[in-house]
């Protein structure tokens, strides 16, 4: 019992004398490292001959790693990416085209980027405007694109411009950068765009699209003054005169995919790339246009890309030629009118008031237990039919009313049933009350109207019915 | 006297024409190799021919207006614009690719 105890009481002592060792071991260990630390600091402080310090390279250490996998491609490298940095680029348009171009130009570091918009974020926006997004439904274009860009690269200089490109502020917005995006979707901002790019000498980079469809353009490039026919040819040059206003479709009509936009959006942003990093902003000296070219996409052919040759500068230009007569002056004095020159669509306005029933007139007769003695066509494509219609209506889309034979006189259209009395009256509808009218007028003119049958349109048309009948009508 | 040698060639319509051409964007043709008066058949006379034969559509003037291709359609001859080919006056060979683009405005 004793030894065991005297045992024990040695362990006790040693294993406190080894503590109190190691104790004093780790203070050692810790002065040393301190004072390493402290070595450390006072070497790095230094410039030591030999080691390159952070500001002998001409990029920021974040930016080697954020653009790395860029700068390695051979058509970029240090040069390139440098270029890139020094650039200014304006986006007019922040939609469908300008997002996605503005996301991919952001984020290959053009160092200051303008975006022009006077438009706000809608809903249906939202299937192609990828750097808008819900939670910014009512608010400005480019607060929101802006927004987005910052946070995916901080190094960037963004220059909101929330008004639209008008001749009055073209100069003196468009002057400020090296390169344009006609991101917009209209001939009125492609023309004006076009002519200010010449008059200020700046490359522009066009698309469009449509459905399934897209077109895009170097245009102007290289910039050089105009009647110079080593330069780029201009919007003028290949599209001298606008097309008739109602041969326009806006997406708001004819419909867009969203990886349609994108993809001409993206291919905006290529070219961008492509031509700041060459170098080829401005002309070199003796340097002559390539060959234009116009890049035609369609998803459903095969193959879907197809590249077509354009002509060069026309040597009657109004814009880039030399007699032309496009002038600084006579664009920003508002002198050349753009939308006087595009055309405008008015509203369709070929029926007299009594020909045309407000939505809730129809309802009335709809409702009011003459529902049978009556035949309601809707005008509308049939891909818009098959989203909503009105119950009992039949649908006759307006394009297939265009056929040679579709309406011939004294001959009774096959939509019209066996079993309608020959005086039952005919209602019209459509989106917005403008193809319904025209309809209306060819039915009178093949004499469908000749029982003393009353042929009519719904006054604004589903819009309207929305409106004045049905809140939950699902307007699309 | 009209000749009955035809040539093969192939039009096609993007951009939106496909839709006054009964939604069809590449129509495989043989065309007569001479007009009426014994010359050989041109694109200008190609438009006309397609207006009055192959249109399906009443809305002539989204196509032709003013006796011209209507302003906004671009005319390519194999890949290239048609202006670089001596425009209307083009005579059409055998196996010729001809492609009327409307421009398109969306974005």
């Amino acid at each position: 019992m004793d030894k065991a105890t005297s045992s024990a009481e040695i362990l006790r002592s040693q294993i406190a004398a080894t503590e109190e060792e190691l104790g004093r071991l780790k203070e050692q260990l810790a002065a040393v490292e301190a004072k390493e630390a402290e070595d450390l600091n006072r070497l790095s402080m230094q410039e030591k001959p030999g080691l390159v310090t952070q500001g002998n390279w001409p990029l920021e250490l974040e930016e080697y790693k954020r653009y790395g996998r860029q700068m390695i491609v051979p058509n970029v490298g240090i040069q390139g990416q440098l270029r890139l940095k020094a650039a200014s680029l304006l986006i007019v348009g922040a939609g469908g085209l300008g997002c996605p171009a503005a996301a991919y130009i952001a984020g290959a570091g053009v160092g200051t980027i303008g975006i022009v918009d006077g438009d706000i974020v809608e809903t249906s926006n939202l299937h192609r405007q990828i750097l808008h997004s819900t939670a910014k439904v009512g608010m400005k274009k480019v607060e929101s694109a802006i927004e987005f860009l910052a946070s995916l690269n901080p190094n960037v200089r963004f220059i909101a411009h929330n008004e639209h490109l008008s001749p009055q502020n073209a100069k003196e917005i468009v002057e400020n950068y090296d390169v344009v995006l006609d991101c917009t979707d209209h001939p009125t901002s492609r023309y004006l765009i076009s002519d200010i790019c010449v008059l200020l000498h700046k490359p522009l980079i066009s698309a469009s699209a449509l459905r399934t469809d897209g077109q895009l353009i170097v245009l102007n490039s290289p910039p050089l003054p105009h009647g110079d026919p080593s330069g780029g040819p201009c919007y003028r040059c290949v599209f001298p005169k606008p097309p008739p206003a109602e041969s326009v479709v806006s997406c708001g009509d004819g419909g867009i995919l969203g990886p349609v936009v994108g993809i001409m959006g993206v291919l905006q942003a290529l070219e961008a790339i492509k031509l700041i990093a060459a170098g080829k902003l401005t002309a070199r000296e003796g340097e002559k246009a390539g060959e234009a070219s116009m890049l035609l996409f369609s998803a459903n052919s095969n193959p879907p890309f197809r590249s077509v040759r354009l002509r060069a500068r026309r040597q009657k230009c109004f814009a880039c030629s030399k007699e032309g007569g496009l002038t600084l002056e006579s664009l920003s004095s508002g002198s050349l009118d753009y939308v006087l020159f595009c055309g405008v669509t008015t509203p369709v306005k070929i029926l007299e008031p009594q020909e045309r029933i407000e939505a809730r007139e129809y309802e009335r007769v709809l409702n009011g237990g003459k529902g049978k003695d009556h035949l309601l066509v809707d005008v509308r494509e049939k891909v818009q039919f098959d989203i909503c219609s009105i119950e009992g209506s039949v649908n006759v889309p307006f394009s297939t009313l265009q056929g040679n034979r579709a309406l011939a006189a004294d001959e009774k259209p096959l939509w019209i049933p066996q079993t309608l009395p020959t005086n039952a009256p005919i209602y019209l509808v459509c989106r917005l009350g403008n193809d319904s009218q025209i309809v209306v007028r060819k039915l009178k003119e093949i004499g469908l109207d000749k029982d003393g049958r009353y042929i009519g349109d719904i006054k604004d048309g589903l819009k309207e019915w929305k409106k004045q009948v049905d809140s939950s009508w699902p307007e699309y | 006297m009209a000749s009955e040698e035809t040539i093969p060639i192939i039009v096609e319509f993007t951009g939106g024409l496909e839709m006054l051409f009964s939604g069809e964007r590449k129509h495989r043709l043989s065309v007569p190799a001479k007009d009426s008066k014994g010359d050989a058949v041109t694109v200008g006379w190609l438009v006309d021919y397609l207006c009055d034969e192959a249109m399906k559509d009443n809305r002539k003037e989204m196509f032709v207006l003013d006796g011209h291709v209507r302003p906004g359609i671009l005319v390519l001859i194999n890949d290239a614009d048609w202006e670089l080919e001596g425009e209307a006056s083009y005579a059409l060979q055998p196996n010729d690719n001809i492609l009327f683009v409307s421009t398109l405005h969306g974005g």
